[in-house]
């Protein structure tokens, strides 16, 4: 498919746009087309690897902002996840929350903790950074292992069957009605992460990224920045581990290792791509993921 | 049983062990700027070479110590030349995930050949109970500090003495000096993995010796990361005396506290570090420069 030589706007209003050429919308278009035919065609079994990859794109964009956008490495990952997963299921399961109620509780709190862990990354940097976040990956599994009250000593959580003011997921079409659920969440995570970065706080992520010291000479605030950049991104990751939580039904720590953290980086890595002027990440529209992550994550 | 003496010792000899697997560390990352995630998976990989040798083949343990330490040189060797040689001058990142890449490489070879079930191993240290200060000790625990330092302070002879390691220090300084004064960059790049991969699978065997060959003593290797913070990156001298430490902390909160919370403070005084003195206890202090 052809792809833009340059820039070639004549207005404002084209400059703003979001695609520029038909190619480009004729991309799209495919892509919905294939999205809202999919389940039509595809089995149960195709249909749960979708759903798995739906909840890994929500977990890899929230990676992205931090890891591509904002240039802050995290081996963090599998810890925040199991933050959003835990929260979620222990507030519907325990405290009987409505499910949506707890997801987005289970997002705040995640990206408040996220935000917490994000404080070193005021003072430290690339490689410093990346084992003051491994540290966070080991000390949360380490303390969601130890709090027996979590699990009440089992080991794992129960999630009740996703139940959302009186519509109950139906054993029978369990992976159909997940698609239709997940598929919303997801392309809305796509968009907005897509609009965060036309925006002034996406571009001041941009700035710390490409050179911090000259971000905060232009007059970006570093510290808001950063811990910002840490909170948006563990909220996009604590709503991956939520949805997993609800979807598959139980939680354990077991899903929540480093490896997936590693995962999570191979992940946006494999789906970047470099551009001439720096490293740079871009989201790549969810291509590469299937299979891998449907070994480890469910 | 959990006195004093006991935890002291036994979280020496953790902490020599530790001491050697983090000088690999350190030395890749100072001639080469490449941390090194699969540091772990190189004690793994020590481990069972010596298992497969002494165990499986039943040679003598001297010659199965040879061929282990001759196998991690040449794995080093071939690490460096075919998998970050590729990887110069790219962004750190990208260096990071190919070194975690090769760490679930290593791993997934063991596990090909050898299984995750635990194997023992028939000790090659003597391992007769030895009192001291009033509590009773295996002699092996005693040994793996001994044989510990006495490699340590090979490498550190190594590093003063001969050329090579001169030359490694020179490189480690400032590689463009060194290149005018004619020390084959490439040639100490190898030679600082080979060396590595040689520490780390010494410290492999004394670890396979005192415990017992398995995959946790790859996880093990995961607590180098707390000892090099707190030694400071690029400080040899800092991170012995940190090996030690972390190794003695870990044991002593085992013993009187919780086994459990031991597995973790390793990383808990990782932060505070990283919070309070980012370079370290000796490491050097870097300004940046726009």
């Amino acid at each position: 498919m052809a792809t833009a030589t340059g820039i070639y706007q004549t207005s404002y209003k084209a400059e703003l746009a979001l695609r520029h050429t038909r190619a480009e919308h004729v991309r799209l278009g495919l892509t919905v087309a294939f999205l809202i035919a999919l389940p039509y065609f595809a089995g149960s079994y195709w249909l749960g690897i979708a759903n798995t990859v739906m909840i890994a794109v929500v977990g890899a964009i929230g990676l992205n902002i931090l890891v591509g956008f904002t240039g802050q490495i995290s081996l963090g990952q599998g810890g925040f996840l199991a933050v959003g997963a835990y929260s979620s299921a222990v507030l519907t399961a325990k405290l009987g929350l409505p499910v949506p109620l707890s997801v987005v509780s289970a997002v705040l709190l995640t990206a408040a903790v996220g935000a917490f862990f994000g404080v070193p990354a005021l003072r430290l940097k690339g490689l410093y950074l990346a084992i003051a976040t491994l540290a966070a990956q080991l000390v949360i599994i380490f303390v969601v292992r130890r709090w027996h009250w979590l699990t009440d000593g089992k080991g794992f959580v129960d999630v009740p069957r996703l139940e959302i003011a009186g519509f109950r997921i139906n054993r029978t079409v369990f992976e159909w009605q997940w698609y239709w659920i997940l598929l919303p969440i997801a392309v809305l995570c796509v968009v907005l992460a897509r609009n965060l970065f036309r925006c002034g706080i996406g571009r001041a992520f941009m700035a710390v990224r490409d050179q911090d010291i000259a971000a905060a000479a232009i007059g970006i605030n570093l510290t808001r920045t950063k811990v910002l950049a840490f909170a948006v991104s563990s909220g996009f990751v604590g709503l991956a581990g939520a949805l997993t939580a609800h979807y598959t039904e139980t939680v354990t720590w077991e899903r929540f290792t480093l490896d997936v953290s590693v995962l999570y980086l191979a992940i946006i890595l494999v789906g970047s791509s470099v551009t001439p002027c720096g490293h740079r990440f871009r989201f790549s529209p969810s291509s590469c993921r299937p299979f891998r992550t449907r070994c480890s994550v469910r | 049983m959990s006195s004093f003496p006991i935890l002291l010792i036994y979280g020496l000899s953790d902490g020599a062990v530790l001491a050697l697997a983090a000088l690999g560390f350190v030395l890749i990352y100072k001639a080469t700027r490449v941390i090194n995630f699969a540091q772990g998976e190189f004690l793994l990989i020590g481990a069972y070479t010596f298992y497969a040798a002494f165990v499986l083949l039943a040679l003598p343990w001297t010659l199965s110590i040879v061929l282990a330490v001759a196998f991690a040189i040449c794995l080093g060797i071939a690490v460096e030349r075919f998998v970050l040689r590729p990887m110069v001058g790219e962004d750190a990142m990208r260096v990071i995930m190919v070194t975690v890449g090769l760490s679930a490489f290593l791993k997934a070879t063991v596990q090909m050949f050898f299984g995750t079930a635990v194997r023992e191993m028939p000790p090659v240290l003597p391992n007769q109970a030895v009192s001291i200060l009033g509590g009773q000790v295996p002699m092996s625990r005693l040994s793996v500090i001994g044989v510990a330092l006495v490699v340590l302070g090979a490498f550190a002879l190594f590093f003063r003495r001969s050329r090579h390691g001169i030359a490694m220090r020179a490189v480690a300084d400032d590689q463009q000096a060194a290149m005018t004064m004619g020390i084959s960059v490439r040639r100490v790049f190898a030679l600082a993995w080979a060396l590595a991969a040689m520490s780390a699978v010494i410290a492999g065997v004394l670890l396979a010796d005192v415990t017992v060959v398995g995959q946790d003593i790859a996880a093990f290797g995961l607590i180098v990361f707390p000892v090099v913070i707190l030694g400071g990156l690029d400080s040899v001298a800092g991170t012995i005396i940190a090996g030690f430490t972390i190794g003695v902390i870990k044991q002593m909160v085992a013993g009187y506290s919780d086994p459990g919370l031991a597995e973790v403070v390793p990383y808990l005084i990782l932060v505070a570090v990283l919070m309070v003195r980012p370079y370290g206890l000796f490491g050097e202090k870097r300004i940046e420069r726009v």
